[in-house]
């Protein structure tokens, strides 16, 4: 699959209390996403639009295992993260949920805010539109491939169970 | 070749000789906690559509951000969790007023013993390995599969093996050690690994600094934190076990992915400046930093050694005008015990406001959140922007004892200004 968006880019070490801030932590979930990464940018969610893309630098996500980090991202729409790596819990997390999220260690340098950017999720070629950089994010281990395809870890693990996977 | 003690358990937990890092297991889980902060795995647990929890006795549940409920939405995200271990007889529902912060319930219940593997939906379920165990924390969803299969998939991770030579001066504690550890590293200094706590200053440790030392890990990036059981780990364990364990230690060849040996025996006092815990300098070069409030409690540091600590310095003084004490023990048991033993009374007549058991300010849900540009001193673990408050709000983490001297000075303060 193919997604273009617009580029919103963020520095190194965006925790998670940034990214859904405690304070939202028990609203409905379409509250907190319209508060989502707050913490780095209070005007985030007026700007961006779904469909754009996040583009970050090393250890995004580090923190808490609050689900609601990737969640309330993928529940604003943003179509894909790029950052030179994530914390542990949030790659799993994200992995989980089936938020895209790649890994590039370029990203952060070569991509501008607001340029626009081709992300070709099946084979990790990122293209920057508006600049012309070529970048290829690192692939995922076969394992966590495979957990990709399935669409999460939900349908992963009504497979193991011998149930059909609920749609997307 | 040998193995670390993380290996040997993941090892054992999915039927293996050896592990090597970066392999990929699917490891059997002893015991996985679901708070009210993991309250959505239960709807995941419903999407998945398995027909019951894989075992009723494995699963804890057990509510402690915020108890008592603080608003509508958190009262009915625990009535589900009630009512979940009620429809599913889940042996092991902790209701608040029994329990307190799920991570201390865990270890002082012997709900996790050295050599298990335990999962949570809360970072800091590295706690664990204070008692010898491998433990992870994950997200509900993760925390749904387990509950449904009984079984988690696991990276391998590397070790870096931590050597603390010498004795910790007086005034100098478990937290002062993993600040300047992360202080050292950085805060994504050991992402992906297992932080293997070890030599003179951790033996010495009591079960409540190695609990402090593994519950930050995660503040490195840590996959976990563990120390090698010892004689220490063995009394605690066998206190609380009502099945046998296995406790495992490294072998001397064992592979590190590095080694760091600090001499420790002139370490002073850490605290970590805003807005990251890996933002550590000795107090002696805090500078003049005024303080609103003080906040004694959380997962990291609100055990009855904690609150003695604090109450030691705060004996026959009081908190500073300008500063509110918030004092929170981490369960039931350390209420009583710290009201039995007086430190209490001490802390009350001190004027400190003394809270029931929960997690309190530090995930910035209640109980003490921040107004506009204002300034705490917590013995908690994260001091990341908006944390405990509004994003102009700063949190500063430290020792108890700093706490306790910051409380009564009203600034950040070394313990033996108020000795």
């Amino acid at each position: 699959m193919v997604i273009t968006g617009k580029v919103w880019k963020f520095g190194d070490n965006i925790d998670t209390d940034r990214i859904a801030p405690g304070q939202y932590s028990t609203e409905a979930t379409e509250v907190q996403a319209q508060h989502c990464l707050e913490g780095a940018d209070p005007d985030f969610t007026k700007k961006a639009k779904p469909g754009d893309i996040i583009v970050a630098g090393k250890n995004f996500g580090c923190g808490s295992s609050r689900e609601r980090a990737p969640q309330c991202i993928k529940d604003f729409g943003i179509s894909a993260i790029v950052a030179s790596y994530y914390s542990r819990i949030f790659t799993r997390s994200s992995i989980n949920i089936g938020l895209p999220i790649l890994e590039c260690a370029d990203a952060a340098e070569k991509i501008n805010e607001g340029d626009t950017v081709e992300i070709d999720l099946d084979s990790g070629v990122i293209k920057d539109l508006t600049n012309g950089e070529v970048l290829m994010a690192s692939q995922f281990p076969p394992f966590l491939q495979s957990l990709i395809q399935a669409g999460g870890l939900v349908n992963y693990t009504r497979k193991k169970l011998g149930k059909e996977p609920l749609a997307k | 070749m040998g193995m670390t003690i993380t290996e040997k358990i993941l090892a054992a937990h999915s039927d293996k000789e050896t592990v090597e890092p970066g392999e990929f297991i699917d490891a059997r889980v002893d015991r996985l906690m679901v708070h009210d902060g993991g309250w959505s795995t239960l709807g995941v647990f419903e999407q998945i559509g398995a027909d019951r929890v894989w075992d009723r006795d494995r699963l804890v549940l057990c509510p402690d951000h915020s108890i008592p409920p603080n608003n509508i939405s958190s009262a009915n995200q625990i009535k589900d969790e009630r009512d979940f271990a009620r429809k599913h007889k889940i042996t092991h529902f902790i209701e608040m007023g029994r329990g307190g912060i799920a991570h201390a319930v865990m270890v002082e219940e012997g709900l996790i013993l050295p050599g298990e593997l335990g999962i949570a939906t809360d970072s800091h379920t590295c706690t664990y390995g204070g008692v010898g165990a491998f433990s992870a924390g994950t997200g509900s969803t993760d925390a749904a599969a387990v509950m449904a299969l009984g079984t988690i998939w696991l990276k391998v991770p590397p070790s870096i093996k931590f050597v603390y030579h010498g004795r910790l001066p007086d005034g100098v504690y478990g937290k002062d050690l993993i600040l300047y550890t992360i202080g050292q590293i950085g805060v994504d200094g050991a992402r992906y690994q297992a932080m293997e706590f070890t030599g003179e200053a951790i033996t010495a440790l009591p079960m409540s600094g190695r609990f402090t030392m593994a519950n930050m890990a995660i503040e490195a990036g840590a996959k976990n934190g563990i120390v090698p059981p010892d004689a220490t780990t063995i009394g605690y364990a066998n206190a609380r076990a009502d099945r046998s364990f296995t406790p495992y230690q490294s072998d001397p060849d064992a592979r590190y992915a590095a080694v760091y040996e600090w001499d420790v025996s002139k370490l002073r006092p850490q605290v970590a400046f805003p807005f990251s815990p890996g933002n550590v300098r000795p107090i002696d070069d805090a500078g003049e930093v005024t303080i609103d409030q003080a906040f004694l409690g959380s997962c990291t540091n609100g055990w009855v050694d904690d609150l003695r600590v604090a109450a030691n310095l705060l004996k026959g003084k009081k908190v500073n005008p300008n500063v509110r004490l918030l004092v929170i023990p981490a369960t039931q048991k350390v209420y009583g015990e710290a009201m039995r033993e007086g430190l209490l009374d001490i802390l009350l007549e001190a004027g400190g406001a003394i809270c029931t058991p929960n997690c309190g300010p530090c995930p910035g849900r209640h109980m003490g959140i921040l107004g506009d540009n204002e300034r705490c001193i917590s013995t908690s673990n994260r001091n990341f922007v908006g944390r405990m408050g509004p994003r102009s709000s700063e949190v500063y983490l430290a020792s108890p004892a700093v706490v306790a001297a910051s409380a009564i000075k009203g600034r950040l303060a070394s313990p033996e200004e108020v000795i």
